[in-house]
């Protein structure tokens, strides 16, 4: 792969000394417990609490070093350039779950997992299935704004997060949004936040909104050409059907030797039971249902999916565009690992592929009026491509000034935008 | 204001869109809340979004700040203009330009009026969601400043959950288009920043909407209580049922009171402590046993009586009261001081027992009708402004409430916005830090803080603490008339 060429670091020639003052200025700031090395001898922080995580930024900022954001490391690979890597692995306490509110309070470093499991003590639900791996941190799915299938009837990430806490670039605490299901007490600081790839500080707390769990809970799935699939698809939309999740899935990623349409019901028995009633009789395809204890492990092999290439990105269409977004894809990159929203859009590809090809595909979906969003890749074209690109004039000053403000001396390793 | 101020706006929109005299400007110097009062410089009224740019580029380049404002019906007067400011109404620029069924779009201009648009998709099995209580004189524009809600926003979201796309001016003149019609933005989610920026960050003058199919079905349920405790407890156990109602609003003893009193009679019975109107929606087969299980539930939690309807014409019963409550309100007093506020829901039966002590505390007619599933208050007081004694005692009972909602971990406002009304309670909610960094936001679109200056920000509690002065040279400023 053919990477642009990377701007010296400041720190680069310095080498092990360096890295080695970094390391014990963490220490003497965390603690023994609270720093490590990665694989490569990085010193690595990992905070366990949001004052901590702004004073290892404030630290960085006042020193000049180069902030390399990590989670869990499960989605995004470990390798932008760095003086120190910052983790929120070590915050992952659950702080608050308030079942009678359907709020949650979570440190962003907390497993999907765990959460998922302590939710369901309670009866609640977070109605947000990403791609990756179930230990991924709920931080990593806010920042990159990551959302599954489920995104049919759930929405996306941005309408489950009511609040974050965010350590800015230069170590100040904001406290965006707040703890209840409806406010609009000041600007929605939270919304730059979610999907903003750590480029505008590091999330350290997320207040999440909640439902009841569901009492029913059904996957059915039909198997057919693409074609068929997306057809049959937008018939059922419009046909009142109310599915959390209408996903099409390519040969590759079902392990399947067709395409694979599956609908997933969830809610009240009731609702469920009348939308698998009215499936059955809407369209030709034959609709089998998934035995209950496979439903899970369907949808968690699905999402694991996306990790089976170094490089995920996601193409926003509507629903009737999926058909062509999905050729444009298979023309300049490949078929591959395709996941797509066959109801309202939005198309997840995961593959390897050459930078100039990525750059023909965010062209030519550009063309189409299509954002390419790239979730995940390899450090080289992150820097290259950007998980950003082709903004509309105007927007890259703004996005440029905003990073400025949480970032003022650009310490965060995030490459919002690529260099040509 | 300057002569040759007024004498370029005219040139931009023509002599009979710019209002100058005093008995014109004073139409304008209030918004919903009759509680601010502000006389602004000029009023100039754009039809179409380039003469938006030409009156923003020429104020910009002038250095004089401009409040934009759509059909004055907010209630934070977060729409008023200073003497110094000139005042550009949008309400001209009310063309539906494009419906897309298909896609379930709708591409507006901001001075379309709310309930409008969603006349306007209905025919095609459409709705606009969003439905503030003012919704027959709202635009969407304002919506958008707002982030406006309503009672259909517990099950659908607020405005910012319909806002796909935006065209706006900024407030140097310059034009961007933030979002993407597929809802996935090109780049960070400036359209979810911008929704809810009440006017400061620039003027939309293209909206595109998402637009959601009319339910198949809808049910509307109606019950009484002895107690707002009984109410309060149903709406919890009508949730944790897994059940999502559309709507799930609540009225008190003096709302209802208020009601039944008016030309809006609906029926509500008037020796209740609480009315909750329950609205189901989807499917007709889910609707019909989620129905069952509702009302079980009410039952079981001591409703006394519960309604149910189904046709249009007897949910339209159900829902006048409630849809027409702050009218009612309305003929109590000369002013009505509406108040929002949002609680965590588990906290409203102690909430409204506080309300009812700083009610009696102070003396004053307050009723209560609020959006009880999401825990938003509209705690409203009912007087006469004209009397400093009482407008004293409002401002204090008000300020009162809303410390009482805050300590519970409530926020301010729900859906109204923070205006000027509520600026001086942002510290109470955020820190110097955050409001710092919403001060700084709020620079990267209005580096010079023309656009709607003085609002929801409180910059003497930023951290950065800085005059308010901005770079403006005063010889360049036009003077005041």
């Amino acid at each position: 792969m053919v990477c642009s060429e990377e701007r010296p670091h400041p720190h680069a020639s310095l080498g092990a000394g360096m890295s080695d003052a970094i390391y014990t200025r963490l220490r003497a700031l965390l603690g023994t417990t609270g720093v490590d090395r990665d694989v490569n001898g990085v010193p690595r922080a990992t905070p366990e609490s949001g004052d901590a995580l702004s004073l290892v930024c404030r630290l960085a900022h006042e020193e000049g070093w180069k902030i390399r954001v990590e989670g869990r490391g499960t989605w995004l690979p470990s390798d932008a350039p760095a003086d120190l890597a910052v983790s929120t692995r070590a915050l992952e306490q659950i702080v608050s779950v308030s079942p009678a509110d359907l709020v949650a309070t979570v440190q962003s470093g907390t497993p999907l997992e765990a959460l998922r499991r302590r939710l369901a003590d309670y009866g609640m639900w977070l109605a947000v299935d990403p791609p990756g791996r179930p230990e991924r941190s709920i931080g990593s799915v806010v920042a990159t704004a990551t959302a599954g299938p489920l995104r049919h009837g759930y929405g996306p990430v941005r309408d489950h997060v009511l609040g974050c806490t965010v350590a800015t670039g230069d170590g100040r605490l904001v406290n965006a949004g707040g703890r209840v299901v409806k406010n609009v007490a000041g600007y929605d600081l939270t919304k730059l936040q979610v999907g903003g790839f750590g480029g505008f500080g590091i999330i350290a707390e997320v207040h999440l909104r909640l439902r009841a769990l569901p009492r029913a809970d059904v996957t059915l799935l039909a198997r057919g050409t693409r074609d068929a699939l997306t057809s049959a698809a937008r018939e059922l939309v419009s046909g009142h059907l109310l599915p959390g999740a209408l996903e099409l899935l390519s040969p590759a990623l079902a392990a399947e030797a067709d395409w694979m349409l599956a609908a997933r019901f969830v809610g009240t028995d009731a609702a469920v039971q009348a939308d698998v009633r009215r499936l059955g009789s809407l369209g030709e395809l034959k609709w089998e249902p998934l035995p209950a204890e496979r439903t899970a492990a369907f949808w968690s092999v699905a999402a694991r999916g996306s990790l089976g290439g170094p490089i995920t990105l996601r193409l926003g269409v509507l629903g009737d565009g999926v058909d062509e977004a999905i050729d444009l894809l298979a023309h300049d990159l490949d078929e591959g690992l395709v996941s797509a929203g066959a109801g309202l859009g939005m198309i997840r590809w995961t593959g390897d592929a050459p930078l100039e090809r990525l750059r023909a595909l965010r062209r030519a979906a550009a063309t189409r009026e299509i954002p390419m969003t790239l979730e995940r890749a390899p450090w080289p074209i992150r820097r290259a491509l950007g998980h950003f690109g082709a903004y509309r004039e105007g927007v890259g000053q703004i996005v440029g000034r905003l990073r400025d403000t949480f970032d003022p001396g650009q310490c965060l390793s995030v490459a919002l935008e690529g260099v040509e | 204001m300057k002569s040759s101020l007024l004498e370029a706006l005219t040139k931009i929109v023509g002599q009979q869109w710019v209002r100058h005299r005093r008995a014109e400007l004073a139409t304008y110097a209030m918004d919903g809340l009759p509680t601010h009062e502000s006389v602004p410089g000029l009023v100039v009224m754009p039809g179409t979004p380039r003469e938006v740019r030409e009156i923003v580029r020429l104020l910009h380049l002038i250095q004089v700040p401009f409040v934009a404002r759509g059909a004055g019906t907010g209630l934070s007067g977060g729409a008023l203009a200073d003497p110094d400011a000139v005042l550009i109404t949008l309400t001209r620029m009310n063309q539906i330009l494009r419906i897309d069924p298909i896609q379930r779009r709708a591409v507006v201009q901001p001075g379309v009026v709310n309930a409008r648009l969603s006349e306007a998709v209905l025919p095609l099995g459409l709705q606009y969601v969003p439905d503030p209580s003012s919704q027959a004189a709202c635009t969407v524009g304002g919506n958008v400043a707002e982030n406006a809600g309503g009672p259909h926003c517990l099950k659908y979201g607020v405005t910012t959950n319909h806002i796909v796309s935006l065209e706006v001016v900024l407030p140097d003149g310059s034009v961007t288009r933030l979002g993407s019609t597929q809802g996935e933005a090109w780049g960070p989610d400036l359209v979810g920043l911008f929704v809810g920026s009440e006017g400061m960050f620039g003027i939309a003058t293209e909206i595109t909407v998402r637009l959601e199919r009319v339910p198949e079905s809808v049910r509307t349920m109606l019950a009484d209580f002895a107690t707002v405790r009984a109410a309060s407890e149903s709406v919890s156990s009508i949730i944790a049922a897994g059940i999502v109602p559309a709507a799930l609003e609540m009225m008190d003893r003096a709302c209802v009171a208020a009601v039944e009193a008016s030309i809006y009679a609906a029926g509500y019975p008037t020796d209740a402590a609480a009315v909750l109107l329950v609205e189901l929606d989807g499917q007709a087969d889910a609707v019909e046993a989620e129905a069952i299980t509702v009302h079980d539930i009410l039952v079981d939690r001591g409703a006394r009586q519960v309604r149910s309807a189904s046709t249009a014409g007897d949910r339209a019963r159900l829902w006048q009261g409630r849809k027409k409550a702050f009218g009612a309100m309305g003929r109590i007093a000369p002013d009505l001081a509406v108040q929002d506020a949002v609680v965590p829901r588990s906290t409203l039966p102690a909430i409204m027992d506080q309300i009812e002590g700083i009610r009696r505390q102070y003396g004053l007619t307050i009723s209560n009708v609020f959006h009880a599933g999401d825990g938003n208050l509209h705690p409203n007081i009912s007087f006469d402004r004209r009397d400093p004694d009482v407008a004293a005692r409002v401002r204090s009972a008000c300020r009162e409430i809303m410390a009482a909602c805050v300590a519970v971990g409530g926020s301010i406002t729900g859906e109204h916005g923070v205006g000027s009304d509520k600026i001086d309670y942002m510290p109470w909610i955020f820190d110097a830090e955050t409001l710092g960094a919403m001060r700084a936001v709020r620079r990267v679109f209005d580096p010079t803080e023309l656009a709607n200056p003085g609002k929801v920000v409180p910059v003497h509690a930023c951290r950065e603490w800085c005059a308010v002065k901005s770079a403006r040279t005063p010889t360049l400023r036009s003077g005041q008339a």
